[in-house]
C-alpha cells in the first residue's frame, strides 16, 4: 500500500495508467502534461507537486518535483488532500470539483471539457492503486 | 457541495421598461444584425436613454460566434468603457455578451480558457443584463458560455458562476414574431433542457421544480406558439418555460441528447434545438430503465400516465415524439436530410465527440462507445432503442 502523493504512489499511478486499455483508448488523442498539487491541510504540512506527462494514451513520465519551477506543464490542478481523496474514491466528479473550485485548475478548461472520458478513465486508474491516505 | 445560481428575472407586461430604472452611465448592447434590423436594439436603447444612459450597439455577432468576433467585441468594450453589458438576442448573442464581458474585465483572458477556478472579478467593470429574443437556449440564466472551435468543428461549454447575468429580462413582445421553424427548434431545445435537467445525476431540490413546470408549459403551449405566433399567452409561457428549463439544467447539467446533438451539430451544422430534440426520445429509450422513476415522475406530474414507471416512461417518450411530429420536426437523422454514406463516414468522429461531452457522464446510464455508435445508427433509421 502506498501513501497518497508519495513517490511510490506516483510510480504506481504511472504504471496503472500504462496498463489501462480503457485509458489508452479514451486518451488516444490527448497531449498535455500536468501538475497535480496537494495543498497542505491537517497532518499534510507540506505542499506536494506531482508531475505527469500524458501523451496519446500513455504516461511518459511521472514523478514528484522538488521545485515547482522544474517543469512548465500545460495544466495545474490543485486541491486539499481531503478533496483528492473524494475524487479518488469517486465521491466527487472531477468536473464538478472544478466547477465548485474544490479542484483549482490553471489551464484551458475547454480542452479538458473535450476530453471528459479521458479524465474519467484517469480517475479510474487511481482506484487500482492501493492507497493509504494520511489522517 | 454544489451551487444554485440565478439572476434577477424581470418578466410580465412591458418588462423592457425595467431598463429605464437602472443606474449607470453607458451600456454596450451586444447583438446580431437581424435583431438590430427588427428594431429591438433601438427599443432597448430608448429605455436606457430614459434612465440617462448612453449606449452603443455592437451587432456583429454571428451564429456560433467566433473567437475573432468575441475579441473584437472585447476591444469595443475596452474602448467604450460601459458599466452595463446587454446581451440581446438568441443564445449566440447572449453568450457572446458574456464572453465580451470577461474580456472587458480581463483582457488577458482567452475565451476558451475561462474556468471556474479563476476569480474573474467581472463586476468591478460592469454588470450584465440578458434579454432573450428566442425561447430558447436559456443562456440568460446559465453560467455557461459556448465557445466555437471552427477548425475542430466543435462547440464546448466553458463555465464560471460569475458569468450568470445579473438581470434577465423576459419581454414577450420580443418573441411574437419568431418564425415557426425557430419556434419549433428552440422550443424542443427548451424541452430537452428541462427533461435532462430533471434526470441529471447532478440534479437537486432546487433544479427539479423549475424543470417540471417548464415541461408542463412546453407540452401545453409550444404547439400553440408554433401554429399561431401572435398568441401572446402561448409566447409568454414558452418564454418562461425556456428560462425555467435552463435554470434547471444550468444548475444540474444537460444529458445524452445534448452529447449526441452537439456532435451532430458540430459536424453537420444541424441547428442545435433541432438536433437535441431529435435525439431526445432515443436517449430516453436508452436511459429508460435506469431513470424510469424520474421519467415517471415527470409523466405523472403532467398527467399522462397512471401506470408503472416503465409504462409512464414510454408514455412520456411517445409524448415527446408526438410533439416533434406536431411541430414538423425530423424524427430521425435521415429525415433531417443527412445523407447516409456521409453520416456513416462521420460515425467515428460523432462517437468520439459525444463520449467526450461532460453531458455524457451525468446520466443514469453512461454509454460505452459501442452504445453511442448504436444510438447514432438507430437515430439515423428511426429505430426504437432496445439495448
Amino acid at each position: 500500500m502506498a501513501t497518497f502523493a508519495s513517490a511510490e504512489w506516483v510510480q504506481a499511478f504511472h504504471e496503472s495508467i500504462n496498463a489501462s486499455k480503457s485509458y489508452e483508448e479514451a486518451a488516444k488523442n490527448w497531449e498535455g502534461d500536468f501538475y497535480f498539487i496537494v495543498e497542505p491541510e491537517g497532518s499534510q504540512t507540506e505542499r506536494i507537486c506531482m508531475y505527469l506527462d500524458l501523451w496519446h494514451g500513455k504516461s511518459r513520465k511521472a514523478f514528484i518535483v522538488k521545485s515547482e519551477s522544474e517543469m512548465k506543464p500545460e495544466f495545474v490542478i490543485s486541491a486539499s488532500p481531503k478533496v483528492w481523496r473524494k475524487v479518488i474514491e469517486k465521491k466527487l466528479d472531477p468536473i464538478q470539483g472544478m466547477v465548485t473550485r474544490q479542484l483549482k485548475l490553471k489551464g484551458n478548461m475547454a480542452k479538458i471539457m473535450r476530453a471528459v472520458k479521458a479524465a474519467q478513465e484517469l480517475v479510474n486508474c487511481t482506484t487500482t492503486v492501493a492507497t493509504e491516505f494520511p489522517e | 457541495m454544489w451551487y444554485f445560481a440565478n439572476p434577477l428575472i424581470v418578466f410580465g407586461d412591458d418588462a423592457l421598461e425595467h431598463l429605464s430604472r437602472i443606474q449607470g452611465k453607458r451600456a454596450l448592447i451586444v447583438t446580431d444584425r437581424n435583431v438590430a434590423k427588427l428594431g429591438f436594439a433601438e427599443r432597448v436603447g430608448n429605455e436606457l436613454a430614459k434612465a440617462g444612459l448612453e449606449y452603443h450597439v455592437f451587432d456583429e455577432v454571428e451564429p456560433d460566434p467566433s473567437v475573432q468576433t468575441i475579441k473584437h467585441g472585447g476591444q469595443v468594450a475596452l474602448d467604450y468603457q460601459p458599466d452595463w453589458l446587454i446581451g440581446l438576442g438568441g443564445g449566440s448573442s447572449i453568450d457572446a455578451a458574456k464572453a465580451i464581458w470577461v474580456l472587458y474585465a480581463r483582457p488577458d483572458q482567452e475565451p476558451d480558457a475561462i474556468n471556474p477556478s479563476e476569480f474573474l472579478n467581472l463586476r468591478q467593470k460592469a454588470h450584465m443584463i440578458a434579454i432573450p429574443t428566442t425561447s430558447g437556449t436559456g443562456a440568460e440564466v446559465t453560467p455557461i458560455i459556448v465557445v466555437t472551435d471552427v477548425e475542430g468543428q466543435r462547440k464546448t461549454g466553458v463555465m464560471s458562476q460569475e458569468v450568470v447575468p445579473d438581470i434577465a429580462i423576459l419581454d414577450t413582445s420580443l418573441v411574437l414574431g419568431l418564425p415557426p421553424q425557430i419556434t419549433a427548434d428552440t422550443g424542443m431545445d427548451a424541452l430537452t433542457h428541462a427533461i435532462e435537467g430533471y434526470t441529471s445525476n447532478w440534479r437537486s431540490d432546487f433544479t427539479d421544480g423549475p424543470a417540471l413546470i417548464a415541461i408542463k408549459r412546453i407540452f401545453e403551449y409550444l404547439p400553440c406558439a408554433y401554429n399561431n405566433g401572435s398568441d401572446a399567452e402561448a409566447r409568454m409561457h414558452m418564454m418562461h418555460a425556456a428560462t425555467l428549463a435552463s435554470i434547471s439544467f444550468g444548475n444540474a447539467m444537460a444529458g445524452l441528447a445534448h452529447s449526441l446533438g452537439h456532435a451532430l451539430g458540430g459536424l453537420f451544422h444541424t441547428p442545435h434545438g433541432r438536433a437535441v430534440g431529435l435525439f431526445l426520445p432515443y436517449t430516453m429509450e436508452y436511459l429508460a430503465e435506469a431513470a424510469a422513476n424520474l421519467y415517471a415522475e415527470i409523466a405523472h406530474f403532467i398527467g399522462i400516465s397512471n401506470g408503472s414507471d416503465l409504462e409512464a416512461t414510454q408514455a412520456l417518450i411517445d409524448r415527446v415524439r408526438n410533439l416533434a411530429k406536431t411541430l414538423n420536426q425530423p424524427l430521425s437523422v435521415r429525415e433531417a436530410g443527412i445523407e447516409q454514406t456521409t453520416y456513416e463516414q462521420a460515425l467515428p468522429a460523432l462517437v468520439e465527440r459525444a463520449e467526450n461531452e461532460a453531458t455524457t457522464i451525468t446520466v443514469a446510464r453512461i454509454p460505452e462507445s459501442a452504445d453511442l455508435e448504436q444510438m447514432f445508427r438507430y437515430a439515423y433509421e428511426g429505430k426504437t432503442v432496445d439495448f
